[in-house]
């Protein structure tokens, strides 16, 4: 059988408050039965890697529709080290543009899913890459 | 399968949950409710348009939805707008300025100019505003969390270039309760924010009575999943909510509620949309005179801005959006909007460019100038379908908020989270009807350009990003340097003890914000003054 399912945290970086498809997700990740967590909005990149080693998950999303991913994934780098979660699998989604998608894998980004992207494909992608 | 017809066509439910049948008859009509609701163009319940007239005597004003990095900038994009014919502005902030925050504060770092312009003090408004007629122009800021401090800055950089602030017009959104629901620029708990409102709603009626206070938005609600019919009735319990806040302290509903208005989205099906509208316009005539003991009409009626929704355009063929946005702007004309904001095309990738600006502005141009839109108030009226759905829409909309009023009502229930989970859980849903095919998208989900078909969705096509300008955020926070330290800092520090006291004592603190203001204290110093007495809002998260 397959092994114990990976835990989640899904959180909204930075001022943004569109969080319905965040919200979407997480809904769509716990019927596939992740444990997930959720932080709500504003979260600062200090907040997301304590809570990120707090909930020791294996996986951290962040969903961005207000265009502030790079800056902030820039600072959560280092913090994600710091706090030896520079293995955990690190997604981002939402309106990322492509220009973006370079400088986010040399940040270390695993995987970007635009808006819309079917849940089926996150949700193989993370049993594949945490199985 | 078969149905009451006798043919084996499937079934057709709209989005708010209403069979919509093959074919109308008078019968329908009769058996939804009559015609009774419906009455003529200008007079209760205003069904059919708010004004006799209608777009013969002014069409729909066009105000498109603008504003990036700093004040004059955006100076320079007003200038260009209102030489190519628009007549109204519609001002974007940036995510600081929205919740509170000076372009220096830490937590604005990545985030200075990046979704609208930056605003810290009095200085920034007298820049973004140079040269425009205001009078002329009329200006909506798309302001909530920071709507009485904006509208403080407003009025008094109105009033020190001259302008009569009891004859100003002009609107602000400082719809908090939906920010909450959706959008969540929210910045105090859920009761001083209602009461922050408030402040705002009774300072005009009193100082500046011809401003429009107010803009009660179904449109984010709808955005975060809500159905066409809870947008609107969840629109119009908050709107009521209001209301009950201003006339609780003693004014009158016909002292404001005349200046009040709506915001309202508008993407898919056209007939439930137009319905919608047509209902909506009756069934806030209603609560106003029946539950709110309205008696002057132009406190009844339901003004509305109308021209898409951003949650209708795809990532998927984005020049199918341009096709889009036209079929919005037909629908918010169609259904008697006072002023259209018709999203752009390339709205699903970045703030819109000028190029798509200029697209959305002609579109609506063409509806009225071409296509004869505005020749006739409520061209749909009549329609056996239309004036059926319309009753269906009413009924609908009337039985979402007696729920909510039976569970709590409106504040109870966004206080503790729970509209925002049970519409969430619909986004939910319709995701997945989009995901199986079982809710169509036109080249998402059906009708996509396959590789080698002369296809749309090539690089040539996708839409071109507004840059990032992050020299902007210094030139923003090096200008608030400069504002600080010319202005007087005592008079600031005492203004700002002033503001807390008062609100401290629970006083309306408009005229403290409107002091602090024109002595050009910052956004976050006044949001912190308010903060230290009202608290900060804590997210309630539950799935």
């Amino acid at each position: 059988m397959s092994a114990k399912k990976a835990r989640i945290l899904i959180a909204k970086p930075g001022l943004d408050g569109h969080d319905q498809g965040a919200k979407v997700v997480v809904r769509a990740l716990m019927e596939a039965g992740f444990d997930v967590i959720y932080t709500g909005l504003r979260q600062s990149p200090e907040a997301v890697a304590e809570r990120a080693a707090a909930e020791k998950v294996d996986v951290i999303g962040l969903s961005s529709m207000a265009g502030s991913h790079l800056s902030f994934c820039a600072r959560l780098k280092p913090l994600l080290d710091e706090k030896g979660l520079g293995d955990a699998l690190w997604i981002i989604g939402g309106n990322v543009p492509e220009g973006d998608h370079g400088a986010l894998r040399a940040l270390g980004l695993d995987a970007i899913f635009a808006t819309g992207t079917p849940f089926d494909d996150i949700i193989d992608y993370i049993n594949r890459k945490t199985a | 399968m078969s149905n009451r017809h006798g043919s084996n066509i499937p079934p057709v439910i709209n989005e708010s949950g209403i069979e919509i049948k093959p074919v109308y008859t008078d019968r329908d009509v009769i058996d939804s409710g009559g015609y009774d609701f419906i009455g003529a163009p200008g007079e209760y319940p205003f069904t059919r348009g708010i004004h006799p007239l209608m777009y013969r005597k002014r069409p729909f004003t066009m105000r498109q939805y603008t504003g990036f990095a700093n004040a004059a900038e955006t100076n320079q994009r007003f200038h260009y707008l209102i030489a190519n014919g628009q007549t109204g502005l519609n001002v974007a902030f940036d995510l600081p300025t929205q919740i509170g925050l000076d372009s220096d504060d830490p937590m604005a770092e990545g985030e200075v100019g990046r979704v609208g312009m930056a605003v810290d003090s009095l200085k920034d408004f007298e820049i973004a505003f140079d040269g425009v007629d205001l009078e002329e122009i009329t200006v909506s800021l798309t302001i909530n969390g920071a709507a009485a401090i904006l509208i403080a800055m407003y009025l008094a950089m109105a009033e020190k270039r001259g302008y009569d602030i009891r004859t100003l017009r002009g609107t602000a959104q400082n719809d908090i309760l939906k920010e909450f629901i959706g959008r969540g620029t929210w910045i105090f708990p859920v009761a001083p924010s209602i009461k922050l409102v408030g402040d705002t709603i009774e300072f005009c009626a009193r100082e500046a009575p011809k401003y429009s206070p107010l803009s009660i938005c179904g449109y984010h609600i709808r955005e975060s999943g809500a159905t066409p019919a809870q947008e609107m009735a969840y629109a119009f319990a908050i709107g009521k909510a209001y209301i009950d806040e201003v006339t609780a302290r003693g004014l009158s509903v016909d002292d404001f509620a005349g200046r009040l208005s709506f915001n309202f989205n508008i993407f898919g099906n056209i007939f439930e949309q137009v319905c919608k509208f047509r209902a909506g316009r009756g069934l806030w005539a209603k609560i106003v005179k029946e539950d709110c003991g309205a008696t002057d009409q132009r406190s009844m009626v339901m003004r509305m801005i109308a021209g898409g929704g951003g949650s209708g355009l795809t990532l998927e063929q984005p020049e199918n959006n341009i096709v889009r946005g036209a079929y919005y702007a037909l629908i918010s004309a169609l259904s008697g909007a006072q002023t259209m904001a018709l999203c752009c095309y390339d709205e699903a990738y970045t703030i819109p460019t000028p190029f798509a600006q200029h697209l959305s502005l002609r579109t609506m141009q063409l509806l009225i100038g071409e296509m004869g839109l505005g020749d006739t108030v409520d061209p749909l009226a009549g329609s056996y379908y239309v004036e059926t759905l319309t009753n269906q829409m009413r009924s609908e909309m009337e039985k979402i908020i007696a729920d909510v009023e039976a569970d709590g009502g409106i504040v109870k229930q966004v206080a503790e989270g729970r509209i925002q989970a049970s519409v969430s859980a619909q986004a939910y849903d319709m995701q997945k009807r989009i995901q199986s095919g079982e809710f169509p998208k036109v080249g998402v989900n059906c009708f996509r350009d396959s590789e080698d078909s002369a296809g749309t969705d090539d690089e040539d096509h996708k839409p071109a990003f507004h840059p990032y300008d992050a020299d902007g955020a210094k030139r923003q926070t090096d200008a608030l340097a400069d504002v600080r330290s010319a202005r007087d800092d005592g008079t600031v520090r005492r203004l700002l003890k002033k503001l807390e006291a008062d609100a401290r004592a629970g006083e309306n603190v408009m005229p403290a914000i409107m002091a602090a203001v024109k002595a050009y204290a910052t956004v976050g110093e006044m949001t912190r003054a308010l903060a230290a007495v009202y608290g900060r809002y804590r997210e309630p998260i539950s799935f």
